[in-house]
């Protein structure tokens, strides 16, 4: 009896996977080893044991373990994705092209402190931050240069920016409308996920509730404007780098994803009808296994919390759709060559746990801003595990290993224990404002300094097989101009432009924002006068305040 | 001197990493100093009136955003002006070698870089603030 239910549901899954491959074919039309050996698109144990099929399922299938489309890799390799951004618009906009040209094929752009946190680049707490770990805007202007002869309609751009993610999103849609490009044909992602900003990254503006508004707001007009825009980036990246293990990873960006659905939902939104955009941003650091099983683990348990504790019915509402970047602090200041294994590992990793996109970090990256060469050798690495190693021709290669599976259930279990404690606390955002999250990361960092320490934990090059003379690779850097050049930009733009126009649109946006309409228009207006980032979210700091942490 | 070692650890600038000054911040009170962290956001002006107002013997800067060349000699600059460059001060963070001179030149004390353990950065402290202490 269960041996045949085994039998048909596999034999199912086969049957609709055939005649899905017209509309979405797969790359190849077969896939064989360099020995001539025909690989085949799944491979599934025989089902021995009924209860481990039923918990693991098929891709493309509830609960997802094995990935959320049924021919993965096979029929579409994971988008390429590298971060980068840095100095002006204009010299961001060359590195864009230069990596288009070399075969990357999503953008990814990286701002720079004053824009994550709202501030113009003339504003003085911008003072020596200007265009350093990302691209300086202030205003339509700059997006304008950044994305110049860049098709908005063909390319899908990844956005990394959270407090004033709705001011960014505006101008893209506006950069978007002077191309030609109508808002419901863009593509791409704003990260907009401000709960790991109080928790991890600290690039915060205003307090939880009203960022909650704004998140929310952004959800609901993308539903009806961008509906191909993934309108957040769950991210579980910065938490790591904080210092969480791989479970804290996937509770704590699983419980901030909790909060907004039901944040969302508190709004007055349908959950299937933003649930399909939102996707999620996961690390993979060096242990190779435990890396695969988290991002399985987080695909079945997400898949779970959304179709029974939100009785989402669409499937897309179950899928957790993801972007990895290999891990930055793992990297070493060291021997930097190194961390072109670490990140190779890495890479191997998120491509075998599933993941939809990809950046993999620059071997310079604990040193400074990756140069142009060390960011062709991080592609190349994704290039050489797409087309070379042979991964992407099989689904899930590693599923129903016996480690594997283990370590998968092990993780959402543990990941389930977290969710729990964060329900009995309040939900995620009480959680934050409690510091819960905030002090179990940081008891764990600590721990893990402490076996680094004590050389417990190895870092190659680092606390053991050291070189004494190392010599020091070239670095990226940014002109110390650049600070002064963007000033008077900004300075010049304030004394060209409309301003009573500015002052109009700041005025109805501080008007909206002291009520309840939603902010995308009234942003998008401002955005559109050319007010700068700065002057939009110090209007919304004179109604909402900003947050002081615990 | 018969207290103990007072430090004032802080992040100029808008980088918000702070996983090593929380670090920094919990293995120096470990070893028996008392620490103060200033939390994300400080300027080299609010940091100054801090250092001075809770009278310590170091101030332990971390920045990973780049901005370092600009922000700890500000914070050099401002204690002399105020007659408080008898305070030590030390940096930390994503800082290029070739950087390190120019901040020894602007009075930073010692910089250490991703790979240092806290044990180093305790021996440092207590012996720049001895030395600092049979000067005077």
């Amino acid at each position: 009896m269960t041996k045949r239910t085994f039998d048909d549901a596999y034999q199912e899954w086969k049957e609709k996977t055939e005649s899905s491959l017209t509309k979405f074919p797969e790359r190849k039309q077969s896939f064989v080893t360099p020995s001539g050996i025909e690989v085949d698109r799944l491979y599934v144990g025989n089902a021995e044991n009924p209860s481990d099929w039923e918990r693991i399922g098929f891709p493309g299938e509830y609960p997802y373990t094995r990935g959320i489309r049924p021919t993965m890799y096979r029929g579409r390799l994971w988008t390429m994705r590298q971060y980068a951004g840095f100095g002006s618009a204009e010299e961001t906009n060359r590195r864009f092209r230069y990596l288009l040209e070399q075969g990357q094929t999503g953008l990814s752009v990286a701002f720079d402190l004053p824009t994550q946190i709202g501030y113009d680049s003339d504003d003085p707490m911008a003072k020596g931050e200007v265009g350093k770990v990302g691209v300086a805007i202030d205003s339509l202007e700059d997006m304008e240069r950044l994305l110049e002869g860049i098709p908005l309609d063909q390319v899908s751009t990844s956005m990394t920016i959270n407090a004033p993610a709705s001011v960014l999103l505006a101008m893209y849609i506006a950069v978007g409308e002077k191309q030609g490009v109508p808002s419901h044909q863009l593509r791409g992602t704003i990260q907009n996920d401000i709960l790991k900003e109080y928790i991890a990254r600290g690039t915060y503006i205003f307090p939880p509730q009203p960022s909650m508004r704004l998140i929310t707001d952004v959800f609901a007009y993308c539903a009806e404007h961008v509906p191909k825009w993934n309108t957040i980036s769950i991210s579980g990246y910065h938490i790591r780098e904080a210092g969480s293990t791989a479970v804290q990873e996937v509770a704590f960006t699983l419980a901030n994803g909790i909060a907004y659905v039901e944040a969302a939902v508190k709004a007055g939104l349908d959950v299937d009808q933003f649930a399909p955009r939102l996707s999620f941003f996961f690390n993979a650091h060096n242990h190779f296994f435990e890396e695969i099983a988290k991002f399985r683990a987080a695909r079945r348990l997400w898949a779970r919390i959304m179709r029974e504790r939100f009785g989402a019915r669409d499937p897309r509402s179950w899928q957790l759709r993801f972007h990895t970047q290999t891990g930055g602090s793992t990297l070493t200041a060291q021997q930097p060559d190194n961390n072109i294994v670490r990140v190779t590992l890495q890479a191997l990793a998120a491509v075998l746990g599933g993941t939809q996109s990809l950046h993999t970090n620059a071997r310079d990256e604990a040193l400074a801003l990756p140069t142009e060469e060390s960011a062709r050798i991080a592609l190349r690495t994704q290039q050489i595990i797409a087309y070379e190693s042979g991964v992407a021709d099989t689904v899930d290669p590693l599923g129903g290993s016996y480690f594997v599976e283990a370590l998968t259930d092990r993780i959402e279990e543990e990941a389930v224990r977290y969710i729990q404690k964060i329900d009995d606390l309040g939900g995620a955002v009480s959680a934050v404002e409690q510091g819960y999250m905030q002090r179990e990361i940081h008891r764990v960092a600590l721990e893990t300094q402490r076996r680094i320490e004590s050389g417990e934990e190895v870092v190659v090059g680092m606390n053991r097989f050291r070189l004494e003379d190392e010599p020091q690779p070239p670095l990226h850097r940014v002109d110390p101009a650049l600070e002064r050049k963007q000033v008077e930009r900004v300075q010049s733009l304030r004394a060209r432009r409309d301003g009573q126009r500015v002052q109009e649109t700041l005025a109805a946006l501080k008007r909206a924002a002291e009520g309840t309409d939603n902010l995308m228009p009234h942003i998008l207006a401002c955005v559109k006068a050319y007010a700068t980032v700065g002057e939009i979210c110090h209007a919304l700091r004179d109604v909402f305040g900003e947050y002081q942490p615990v | 001197m018969n207290r103990p070692i007072r430090v004032l650890v802080a992040k100029p600038g808008l980088d918000g990493h702070d996983r090593g000054a929380l670090i920094i911040a919990q293995a120096l009170r470990d070893e028996g100093m008392e620490v103060i962290y200033t939390g994300l956001r400080q300027s080299p002006a609010q940091i100054v009136a801090t250092a001075i107002q809770e009278d310590v013997d170091v101030i332990g800067l971390s920045c990973l955003s780049g901005a370092h060349n600009e922000l700890f000699p500000e914070v050099t600059r401002l204690l002399k002006e105020q007659g408080a460059d008898d305070i030590i001060v030390i940096g930390g963070g994503v800082i290029p070698q070739e950087d390190i001179p120019f901040l020894k030149q602007h009075g930073i004390a010692e910089v250490f870089t991703s790979g240092t353990t806290t044990k180093e950065t305790a021996a440092f402290i207590r012996q720049a603030v001895k030395a600092r202490e049979a000067q005077t």
